[in-house]
């Protein structure tokens, strides 16, 4: 994101005194605020979650729930996230090396789930599997459960997080082109080897920032989940609705505890995300995600 | 376009192997089926099952529903905040895209990178920080309480929450803008005598304003959808500070699907018009890039 093109630099645009002054003004009134606004609350996060000293920390973390909840959140994340890189990979796919009608239709409604409320997401889900939804009197005769158990956390999850990979594979295959993958075709090469040995390492790095977007995002989900969760203590919370339920029993050192490790995992993917711009940049990707960028 | 969709239109009429225009590349049908029924199971059909409840009420019964006042002060809750959030996402996200793309400082790729915290921190983790920095004994609130601010549990802590999770939008959608933006119009205005306030305010505005407005609806949109963040510092009260979403749940909670069905299909149409109107935008922003080549 930092790329500048490279600016003679101008007499005219020489900035003047004053000028020098306020570009000063301007990074300092921007770096301010961000660290009033941006980094406060994190280090309000850790704060408050060692107030009471490590020891306190270390054993509201170690709580059963805490660990249940983690456990969860890990696994809804195992399933969702390798879904949502096969649906990017097929979207982007069908979507930059062919042609059908009602394709720029088909983009826009990859971000559909980016546009709706959580809540209304997770409510959907209740809408279709719910005891009173479309498929609920069935789910009932055959003992399922989805609303108020873990299917349903995986499927608001999947819904949410599903437009990651797609929205960054899409506009990057298509600044690629076909023309390597075409002459592979020509060569020879079957579906098979042409994914693995041609596609694949060519979108890797766009794949695998999707990938921690749609991860991280997946880790973090409150609304949609909350709404199909039930609440139901070491069995259908995951580690932000836990925060939740310690934070509403004023259980504020532990609701922070848990809130910290979600506040790590947070900062490792910025950490992950800046490394991977860094790659990628070299390639079309920055510009490329400037045009398609939404 | 014209032409090809006459194209299209015509190989509809043949088989599926037609359906696409003819390329050397394998795997259309694999990946055109998997991409299809996953968006129908996991978007559509749920989508439609919401927006039938919502009808199957009848018109009357809707219309009473989402009309009803409680109903009516958190829309103008949800959105007088969000427009708030989105104005103040629209200024300091403008500053921080300039700053970003035009100024050269120490620490720079830090900054950069930090813009995409409130996208990468769960939106739960943010309302329960953003409450203790904002409540009476706060990091924050214990300064602004004496001035006779008060910001956790009113809505200007709801503004706040929607603003943390917006702002990032607004520095997203205009950096590019500006970094893209040719030096040589501000040089040329210079030297026909333009001081720096009108270079600002002839040339980067003008380029810079659908991008602002696109930013800016994003936010809006992002932050009237919001719940994580917000039910914390909230404060909840009926009339007063709850939000559109909060009433979804609340609905939900009580067993009322029908009343939740037809606040969450008022929800989605918000959710659609603004997604229509973003695209709208786009398009704009991309004729214009068009144009200046």
């Amino acid at each position: 994101m930092n790329r500048r093109r490279s600016i003679p630099s101008s007499l005219l645009l020489k900035p003047s005194r004053a000028q020098r002054a306020g570009r000063a003004a301007l990074i300092l009134l921007a770096l301010l605020f961000l660290a009033g606004f941006l980094i406060l609350p994190v280090v309000a996060v850790f704060t408050q979650a060692l107030s009471q000293g490590w020891t306190i920390y270390r054993n509201s973390v170690v709580q059963q729930d805490v660990l249940s909840a983690l456990r969860l959140t890990c696994l809804v994340a195992a399933i969702a996230v390798p879904l949502n890189v096969l649906f990017g990979i097929a979207a982007s796919w069908a979507i930059t090396r062919f042609d059908f009608p009602g394709k720029s239709l088909l983009i826009t409604m990859i971000d559909i789930p980016l546009s709706v409320s959580p809540v209304v997401a997770g409510m959907m889900y209740v809408e279709v599997f719910g005891l009173h939804g479309w498929l609920g009197p069935w789910l009932m005769a055959h003992n399922l459960h989805i609303i108020f158990a873990v299917p349903g956390i995986v499927l608001a999850t999947v819904f949410v997080t599903c437009p990651f990979v797609a929205r960054e594979l899409i506009p990057f295959m298509q600044a690629q082109g076909s023309d390597e993958e075409i002459a592979a075709v020509v060569l020879g090469a079957n579906g098979w080897n042409l994914f693995w040995r041609v596609t694949l390492p060519n979108i890797k790095w766009a794949l695998l920032y999707g990938t921690i977007l749609a991860a991280s995002r997946s880790i973090g989900e409150f609304g949609a989940v909350s709404v199909v969760s039930g609440h139901i203590r070491g069995q259908t919370t995951t580690l932000p609705l836990q925060v939740e339920m310690l934070y509403n029993e004023y259980n504020f050192t532990a609701a922070f505890a848990a809130a910290s490790l979600l506040t790590l995992a947070a900062i490792v993917t910025l950490g992950i995300k800046k490394a991977l711009e860094g790659p990628a940049s070299g390639d079309q990707m920055e510009t490329e995600e400037e045009k398609g960028a939404s | 376009m014209l032409v090809k969709l006459a194209d299209n239109s015509q190989k509809r009429g043949r088989s599926w192997s037609l359906f696409r225009k003819s390329s050397p590349l394998p795997g259309f049908r694999l990946s055109f089926l998997f991409m299809a029924i996953y968006m129908t199971v996991i978007v559509f059909i749920p989508l439609t099952a919401i927006v039938l409840h919502g009808a199957r009420e009848g018109f009357g019964a809707f219309l009473h529903t989402i009309a009803a006042p409680r109903v009516l002060a958190s829309y103008r809750v949800t959105l007088g905040s969000a427009a708030a959030a989105a104005a103040f996402s629209a200024l300091f996200g403008m500053l921080l895209a300039w700053v970003l793309a035009r100024y050269s400082f120490p620490g720079k790729s830090i900054v950069d990178a930090l813009v995409d915290l409130p996208f990468a921190l769960p939106t739960a983790v943010a309302g329960i920080s953003l409450t203790a920095l904002y409540a009476e004994h706060g990091w924050i609130g214990r300064y602004l309480e004496p001035l006779g601010i008060h910001v956790a549990f009113t809505p200007i802590g709801i503004v706040m929450a929607m603003s943390f999770v917006g702002f990032p939008f607004v520095v997203r959608s205009v950096q590019p803008v500006l970094e893209d933006l040719d030096q040589a119009m501000e040089e040329a205005a210079a030297s026909l005598g333009a001081n720096s306030w009108q270079r600002f305010t002839r040339i980067i505005v003008p380029v810079a304003f659908p991008a602002l407005l696109t930013g800016s609806a994003l936010a809006f949109a992002r932050a009237a959808g919001e719940y994580g963040s917000v039910i914390f510092i909230a404060g909840n009260m009926p009339m007063k500070t709850e939000i559109t979403a909060l009433l979804i749940v609340t609905k939900l909670e009580e067993y009322d699907y029908s009343g939740a069905a037809a606040i969450a299909s008022a929800m989605l149409a918000l959710s659609f018009t603004i997604m229509l109107l973003v695209n709208i935008l786009q398009w704009w922003v991309q004729k214009r890039e068009g144009k200046r080549g």
